[in-house]
């Protein structure tokens, strides 16, 4: 867990100081009976009314030094705790932030979040925790057995022997119960996992009338939830009466061999108290001990599961970096490409070579699922080719610098996600240098005009993935982002599907009147929608299939021309309907 | 005070939530009861031993075994005591988590899309689990020490009452200062719990937010923008946290502090006793004191317990009172009672002066009417954002509607019941929702029931049995929260199966094929032919084929119907929709 301890370093002091004065405090709570038997011997066998309230006031001063120490120590485990847990929640956010897309694909954005909330507080109590009675138990439990040898050395045997068989089973219950808390964390994922998705797809569940059957399979999950943490609890709950019991027997040998000692003379009655009152406190620091176990089980599971996301150093492969040379004629080329999933059995894209020149718009057209989106997240580098190379500006994008590469793409998605906010801070996503008038500007080439109107112009409010905006509005409003950030490449991943014909035919005028320098890509499933365009790839299983001028696919790529046909009318009068 | 108030109403719903487990309750404090009582026992017992050792030679070692056998037998029925006590609190609060957890998810079931569409999810997500959990934390460790630690003192109470009643009085007088230093610093606490609950949900939103759009996140390096957002308030995190975490940690050295000082009270009255009493007739002697002394100890002892409880409690009443406010969310007007159950309707559909908005100020449908006969097909066209999805919305009741009424079969829709209503309406979006589930299961989705061969009929029929064989284990590949690598088209497939699959009277398909391309579409046109034969049918569509053979084409415009009609007829009228099919054209030529 070295990743999540390395966060602890920065509270070296606290770590170091909290215990410490923890342990001061114990030891002035032991000198409570030195002064109590003072009263006794000197003040109420003298008399001496005086010394004894002069020895009740100093039994006040030890108690108001000791809070002192103990709230200075409660202030740096708290802060150490505390601080330690926000450092980890950064890191583990941050770490969302660095990591690629198919790591985080695999890792599952649920897990991902109890990790940063529920493990992380689980963490940071365990850390308030031992800071708070790490030294302090084991001080006392001790620094007893050592009095006892001091006492009587037989007896001090019996304690050390007392003491190690608690540990063995402390131990032993910690082993156990570590790899369940573990599954439990596991569970409970599976828990968050359902509530989002419930929230997600409210509306297809309602519409399917499945309330009931969610809530059923939910409460069956809380169920195995609930079953898994009663046999941890059932474990732990041995723990406490197990000790307690160990420790009684531990006295009753104590009591036995003693008295067998007094009765030859070896021992007094009053040694036999002490060594009583020893044995008395290792039972009460024990109860407390058994609370720091549980809690520090809970910690340590939940400390591994957040270890295993920081420990993860998946990253996108990486070759020295190259000086990208924006003079070249050869915008995008790609030269035998394959690519495949993690985890999938087939192929996305099978040996593409192609090449797009600066300026160019091309189409991509192709069936559900013959890679069209996989072709261009490759452009950004989102995942890596599993052999071949795809070439920007001449460079290798894994040579690529990533950040400057992405800065010069302008990416619409297929799904469009806007984020919780207003108009403006998600047009300035794009760039956050642009000024009101070039978001303006964007947002009339992206025919969005009337959402600001409708919405309340740059300042209109932004709800959670823009639900509170169309299909058609968001997607407009993803168009004006990418085209905010002035791209060297514009790709449209059908990026209009929501749009009607009109709006759509007026967005890509208002493309073709801004290209210029810019490249285009548009993925469409509509032949009409890319007819204009100066070349289309087809694509069809992964696999490139024709490539050519609208005319030239019609007659000379069969798949093209079928799914040209497929939409156009019996009379071939009107391209691009059903 | 009036805060007071809230956290006395929440906590007497915490207890009324625990309720149903009244018995196993009530065994709880039988069995605190005995674990303390024999716990104060043992110390007594082994006194009595010790008092058998009074020096070498006086020691009878018979009376000695016998004591130990009682200790023994003590020792084993305390331990016994403790285990179950342990047990039935961590049944008692598990179940009850359960069962907090399972009403917090039906309230999402029930709660209306004005809710959802407002509130994060990281949001709601974090008070049906991590405040459902802190608020389960609160009470394991509040049940098992709150009645050991009563038990305790009534315990200790009567051995002190019967060594020196005044002393004890003493003690009984002073200790409660601990407890009112221990509620000052909890009605603090409280509050800096609530703030740290409140900060912790705004940073799993934004958490759950950035995560999940990781592609545009990734796209527009928003990464360091949002690393710096998140470590702000997280920054407001660290800091609400700790105060509540360093001032919650404040209540037992203060207590102990109390209790330092009884100690020193006891000690002094104690000795001053010991000495005005020296010769009298019934002196109070220094054994005595001693004794008074160890149970004063002991007696402060389960305030201490009690005490740490309280702040730990605060913080479970903090996220009780979230997942409370939760639970009290206004609902979808409920079903009325006299709600009929729609059954094989004809799928009749009228439109009566229908109004509607999302907010009063903001009128988006007005007066809308349409009558639409069983069996027909109507297209809703219009630009984007004109009303057509709201519009679907009200048929199925996902909102209601401000003014006049949806009617199928001369019905009013909000004289049904949400769930026939629903079950017999069928309906493809936009946005493809898939879950963590196999291809199978999320095929069958709107029809569990479904046989192997329905649903690879469904699947042939909506094309998707190509690709789907394709993946890892077929129809049981188990596919990610959210389809994961299934391309769009590939997700609407699936939903157009399990449509396929379900066959309800009413369909409406909201850019149902919006991410198919055309020739998936072709091969998949007769099914959907099939199924629209005698089903009434919306379509929301941009694709002028789907809308030409329409009976009704309705032509919206900023939240109205402007125009209405079949398609030559609307075309030969030159308005709107004539405009919009120019467009079309002019795009070919």
């Amino acid at each position: 867990m070295k990743h999540v301890f390395s966060h602890l370093r920065p509270y070296v002091r606290e770590t170091v100081l909290a215990p410490l004065l923890k342990m001061s405090e114990a030891l002035l709570e032991l000198l409570v009976p030195l002064v109590v038997a003072a009263i006794v011997d000197r003040g109420i066998a003298a008399h001496d009314r005086g010394y004894v309230l002069g020895m009740a006031l100093l039994l006040v001063l030890l108690g108001v030094v000791g809070l002192g120490f103990s709230v200075t120590a409660q202030f740096f485990a708290a802060r150490a705790a505390v601080g330690f847990a926000g450092r980890v929640r950064f890191a583990l956010f941050q770490k969302t932030q660095t990591l690629p897309v198919p790591e985080l694909d695999r890792l599952g954005t649920s897990t991902l979040i109890t990790r940063m909330s529920a493990d992380v507080d689980r963490a940071q109590s365990g850390v308030n925790m031992v800071l708070r009675l790490l030294l302090r138990s084991p001080f006392v439990v001790f620094g007893a057995m050592v009095m006892a040898y001091i006492v009587d050395v037989p007896s001090g045997v019996i304690f050390t022997v007392a003491i190690a068989a608690l540990s063995a089973v402390v131990f032993l219950i910690m082993l156990v119960t570590m790899p369940l808390h573990r599954r439990l964390q596991g569970r409970l994922d599976r828990v968050v996992g359902l509530t989002r998705e419930n929230i997600g797809g409210a509306r297809v569940i309602r519409a399917f009338g499945r309330e009931e059957d969610e809530r059923r399979a939910f409460a069956e999950e809380s169920r195995l939830l609930r079953s898994l943490q009663l046999l941890v609890g059932r474990i732990s709950a041995i723990l406490n009466p197990l000790t307690v019991v160990m420790l009684n027997f531990a006295v009753i040998v104590l009591l036995e061999k003693g008295a067998i000692r007094v009765d030859s003379g070896r021992l007094t009655q009053g040694e036999m108290i002490a060594l009583y009152n020893y044995m008395t406190q290792i039972l009460v620091e024990l109860i407390k001990l058994a609370d720091l176990i549980v809690t520090l089980t809970r910690a340590i599971a939940s400390g591994k599961r957040i270890d295993s996301v920081l420990a993860s150093d998946a990253s996108l492969a990486r070759l020295s970096d190259a000086e990208p040379d924006r003079s070249t004629s050869e915008h995008i080329v790609f030269s035998d490409v394959s690519m495949t999933y993690p985890g999938a059995s087939a192929s996305a894209l099978t040996g593409i070579t192609l090449s797009v020149k600066r300026g160019e718009t091309v189409g991509i057209i192709g069936g559900t699922g013959s890679g069209k989106s996989s072709l261009v997240s490759l452009i950004a580098h989102f995942y890596d080719p599993s052999a071949g190379s795809v070439l920007i500006d001449g460079v290798d994008t894994r040579a690529y610098p990533t950040e400057l590469l992405r800065s010069r793409i302008g990416f619409v998605l297929q799904r469009s996600v806007l984020f919780t906010g207003t108009i403006r801070e998600n047009l300035l996503v794009g760039n956050p240098d642009a000024r009101d008038e070039d978001l303006l500007l964007a947002v009339h080439a992206a025919q969005a005009d009337d959402v600001l109107a409708a919405k309340g112009g740059l300042d209109g409010a932004v709800s959670q993935g823009g639900k509170n905006l169309s299909g058609g509005q968001r997607q407009r409003l993803a168009i004006a982002r990418a085209l905010v950030r002035r791209p060297e490449i514009l790709i449209l991943d059908d990026s209009s599907s929501a749009l009607d014909y009109a709006t759509d035919a007026r967005l890509r005028a208002a493309l073709g009147e801004l290209s210029g320098e810019m490249t285009i890509l548009v993925i469409s499933q509509r032949t009409v929608a890319l007819s204009s365009a100066d070349r289309i790839f087809v694509l069809e299983d992964g696999e490139l299939v024709g490539e050519g001028t609208h005319a030239e696919l019609l007659s000379g790529c069969d798949v093209y021309r079928e799914i040209h046909e497929s939409q156009s009318d019996g009379d071939g009068r009107e391209g691009g309907a059903r | 005070m009036k805060k007071q108030g809230n956290r006395m109403k929440t906590l007497s719903r915490v207890l009324r939530s625990v309720g149903r487990y009244k018995p196993l309750f009530a065994l709880s404090i039988l069995l605190a009861a005995l674990t303390a009582a024999g716990s104060l026992y043992v110390p007594i017992l082994v006194g009595q031993t010790i008092d058998l050792m009074l020096g070498a030679g006086q020691v009878s070692l018979a009376e000695v075994t016998d004591s130990l056998a009682r200790i023994l037998a003590v020792v084993l029925l305390t331990g016994l005591t403790s285990w179950l006590h342990g047990m039935t609190n961590n049944r008692i609060t598990y179940h009850v988590v359960c069962d907090v957890r399972c009403r917090a998810f039906r309230k999402l079931g029930r709660l209306p899309f004005s809710y959802l569409d407002k509130t994060t999810r990281g949001e709601t997500v974090s008070r049906i689990v991590s405040d459902v959990d802190t608020f389960a934390d609160g009470l394991l460790l509040g049940f098992s020490r709150l009645f050991t630690g009563i038990v305790t003192i009534l315990g200790t109470l009567a051995f002190m009452l019967m060594l020196r009643p005044m002393i004890a009085l003493l003690v009984v007088v002073i200790t409660p200062l601990s407890l009112f230093a221990a509620r000052f610093i909890a009605s603090r606490t409280y509050r800096m719990f609530r703030a740290q609950a409140e900060v912790r949900a705004e940073e799993t939103a934004f958490a759950d937010e950035m995560i999940s759009s990781r592609l545009v996140v990734t796209a527009y390096g928003m990464e360091k923008k949002n690393t710096e957002r998140f470590s702000e308030i997280n920054d407001r995190l660290t800091r609400h946290a700790l105060r509540a975490t360093f001032f919650s940690s404040l209540t037992n050295p203060v207590t102990r502090f109390v209790n330092s000082v009884v100690y020193a009270a006891v000690a002094l009255a104690g000795a001053l006793s010991v000495i005005a009493t020296t010769g009298a007739a019934a002196p109070f002697t220094v054994g005595a004191l001693t004794a008074l002394l160890g149970y004063a100890n002991q007696y402060t002892k389960p305030f201490n317990e009690i005490s740490g409880v309280i702040a730990e409690f605060q913080n479970a009443l903090a996220c009780a009172a979230r997942v409370f406010a939760f639970l009290d969310e206004a609902e979808e007007t409920p079903d009325p009672a006299d709600a009929a159950v729609l059954t094989a309707p004809r799928g009749e559909i009228e439109l009566k002066d229908l109004s509607f908005s999302y907010t009063p100020d903001r009128p988006l449908l007005q007066k809308i009417d349409l009558h639409v006969k069983a069996g027909d097909r109507v297209a809703i066209v219009g630009p984007t954002g004109c009303g057509k999805t709201t519009l679907i919305s009200l048929l199925m009741r996902f909102y209601d509607v401000t003014d006049g009424a949806v009617l199928i079969d001369g019905c009013d829709v909000q004289d049904l019941t949400r769930r026939s209503l629903r079950e017999n309406i069928g309906m493809v979006l936009q946005d493809s929702w898939i879950r963590r589930a196999t291809v199978r299961e999320n095929i069958a989705l709107g029809k569990p029931d479904a046989t192997e061969a329905e649903i690879l009929a469904a699947a042939r029929a909506a094309n998707c049995d190509g690709f789907i064989r394709r993946l890892p284990n077929g129809y049981d590949t188990l596919l990610p929260e959210d389809g994961g690598n299934l391309s769009q088209g590939q997700k609407q497939l699936l939903c157009i199966a399990r449509l396929m699959l379900s066959k309800p009277k009413i369909l409406i398909l909201d850019e149902a094929t919006s991410s198919i391309d055309t020739r998936t579409e072709m091969k998949i046109r007769s099914a959907f032919a099939a199924l629209m034969q005698g089903r009434t049918t919306f379509i929301v569509a941009h694709r002028l084929s789907t809308v030409r053979d329409a009976d009704h084409i309705l032509v919206m415009r900023d939240g109205n119907i402007v125009e209405k009609g079949r398609h030559a007829e609307l075309l030969q009228k030159g308005g709107f929709y004539a405009e919009l099919c120019r467009s079309r054209y002019t795009e070919i030529n």
